[in-house]
């Protein structure tokens, strides 16, 4: 509704309208244990304004059949919005076509049917490929399972004290066995914006293919994957104001193509004999089965939404609650912030001295402060840093700088108990 | 809704601050590693059972470290004092009662040993916190048995089985 309104009136950045946005989420009305909820994990999951809850009821109360097959109404309104949410995400991140837009689970499953569709048909024994230290374990684990399996090896780009990626290394990584790079755009533990455009340039101008996460960048900037040129570009809907398991996987049409599927079953032929199987053109090539349908609707809202308020406003907002934040908390004696690099989302990862991040998150949630604390999927960054875990506030757009004194309050009354 | 602060008490930030028992032990006759892997944290527990002619097998001296939080050590420190001198037969007791105390299970009116140790009875209600408390108690079950390593999670692990009915 309010996506509505906002396109009908679309305001500048300077006339960002906290009071207003907040109102469009109803879970932030929410009182935890009497206080009002201060929600600040948004990095983990983000919230979904009242537009995109009242899509997914339309959706279910109107609109629902199996898409791509039957040629009733509701099939044809169901396939028609479900191919419609994938034009919306296309413009979002501007793909050059529809086609290039792949629906997956989420963000993990995207980087999966990469390493299975692309990895396992082109990476051989003695390949290479270069990830970075700042790597959520979705960018880990599924290319150490191919390395494993194809006999390839990972080259790791290493960071330096701030959190940043030493480009000067990631360079010299490159060598003629260099088949493949999968480095994450933003850094989910540290905030860290990579110089992704650079580094993809650096691995064409040596013929390798690259693949971004962008799961903690589509939420905060304005991502234009034709301007960044990478190959992949995946991300995921829930943390995009969307529901869970919905996600998408960018990739360029000739690759897509040239990839083998994922998974196989309905949807994704062209036709099935059990002497010969063809399989569908992108992207049904990659969706087998019957999709989120819901889900991706609903994800097409949340991009309504977020455009209509703009990407850039929003990135803009949130780095006035990141430079407030940041400002405050690098006065206070016995907190650390754990990555500090020049360029950074916002995400504020830190530890509080002679305090356990598990024992600062149950604090703080009795403030009504959810913050999340553990290793947040990314341990070789927690070993870089000689943590075992921080605490780690993630803001969206829709929290205030009110939210951010509550923080800081609720900080030194940690303090105050460990004192 | 618990009442969070509850669970930070005096005696436990006590604890946290001068953890008892802590450092390792010379000529451990048992010992396990526990590990938390949602968080990371890990402790050890080294202990020297002793056989008494009278009644059987004695806990001589124990210890504890590692890295973890104010409720994981705190847990880990009372508990060291909770089974010195005790028989290996009343610590497994005091074990199944803890693990069914942090769980929810335990009547705390009914006969029991848990005494100081109802401090962490608080932790019933953050399910998310139960393994913290409960680490150090699988850690020493698992030194017992001479399991080389204790776990809160992995599902291969012996110590994932529930130790008794708790």
């Amino acid at each position: 509704m309010s996506a509505v309104r906002a396109a009908f009136h679309p305001r500048s950045a300077s006339a960002f309208d906290i009071e207003r946005i907040r109102a469009d989420f109803p879970i932030l009305q929410l009182k935890i244990d009497g206080l009002p909820l201060v929600y600040l994990d948004n990095a983990a999951s983000s919230q979904m304004p009242q537009s995109v809850i009242d899509r997914l009821v339309r959706y279910q109360t109107s609109e629902h059949a199996n898409i791509n097959r039957a040629v009733h109404y509701l099939s044809e309104t169901a396939t028609s919005a479900y191919e419609a949410a994938r034009r919306k995400l296309q413009h979002f991140i501007n793909a050059r076509e529809e086609r290039e837009v792949i629906f997956t689970s989420g963000t993990t499953d995207a980087i999966n049917l990469v390493m299975h569709g692309y990895g396992r048909k082109f990476i051989k024994a003695g390949d290479e490929i270069i990830l970075t230290t700042l790597e959520h374990h979705s960018n880990i684990v599924p290319w150490q399972m191919l390395a494993e399996e194809k006999g390839a090896r990972i080259r790791v780009v290493p960071i330096n004290d701030a959190g940043e990626l030493l480009i000067d290394d990631y360079e010299n990584l490159f060598n003629e066995r260099t088949r493949f790079v999968g480095v994450m755009h933003v850094s989910n533990a540290l905030g860290t914006v990579n110089p992704v455009k650079k580094m993809v340039a650096i691995a064409h101008a040596r013929g390798v293919p690259v693949l971004l996460d962008g799961a903690q960048a589509v939420p905060h900037l304005q991502v234009d994957v034709q301007d960044l040129d990478c190959d992949f570009y995946a991300f995921s809907g829930h943390k995009l104001c969307g529901p869970t398991g919905i996600g998408v996987l960018y990739g360029k049409a000739a690759l897509l193509e040239a990839m083998q599927p994922f998974k196989g079953g309905g949807d994704m032929i062209m036709s099935v004999s059990f002497e010969k199987t063809t399989y569908n053109t992108i992207p049904h090539k990659f969706e087998a089965g019957t999709p989120p349908i819901a889900a991706a609707i609903g994800l097409g809202a949340a991009v309504d939404y977020l455009s209509a308020i703009g990407m850039n406003a929003i990135a803009e907002h949130e780095g006035k609650l990141l430079n407030y934040a940041t400002e405050q908390m690098k006065h206070m004696a016995g907190v650390r912030i754990i990555g500090t690099a020049a360029e950074k989302a916002a995400v504020l990862s830190f530890t509080v001295d002679g305090v356990h991040p598990h024992d600062v998150g149950t604090l703080l949630n009795q403030e009504g402060v959810a913050v999340r604390t553990g290793h947040h999927c990314a341990q070789p960054v927690m070993q870089r840093f000689k943590v075992p875990a921080t605490s780690r506030a993630s803001f969206a757009f829709y929290n205030s700088m009110a939210e951010v004194d509550a923080l800081i309050t609720g900080i030194r009354s940690v303090q105050k108990v460990f004192a | 809704m618990a009442d969070y602060r509850a669970l930070y008490q005096e005696v436990i930030l006590d604890h946290n601050r001068k953890p008892r028992n802590y450092g390792t032990l010379e000529h451990a006759s048992h010992h396990a590693v526990g590990h938390n892997p949602l968080c990371g944290d890990h402790i050890t527990v080294a202990l020297n059972l002793k056989l008494d002619p009278e009644c059987g097998e004695c806990i001589d001296g124990i210890a504890f470290q590692g890295e973890s939080c104010a409720i994981c050590k705190a847990s880990a420190s009372m508990m060291t004092l909770a089974v010195k001198g005790k028989t290996r037969t009343d610590a497994e007791t005091l074990i199944q009662e803890f693990l069914a105390m942090a769980t929810g299970k335990l009547d705390l009116d009914s006969p029991n040993h848990i005494g100081r140790l109802a401090v962490f009875a608080g932790v019933r209600d953050l399910p998310t916190r139960v393994k913290c408390a409960i680490l150090p108690w699988h850690t020493l079950h698992a030194a017992f048995n001479s399991v080389a390593s204790a776990s809160t999670e992995a599902a291969e692990d012996p110590m994932h089985a529930p130790i008794g009915n708790a």
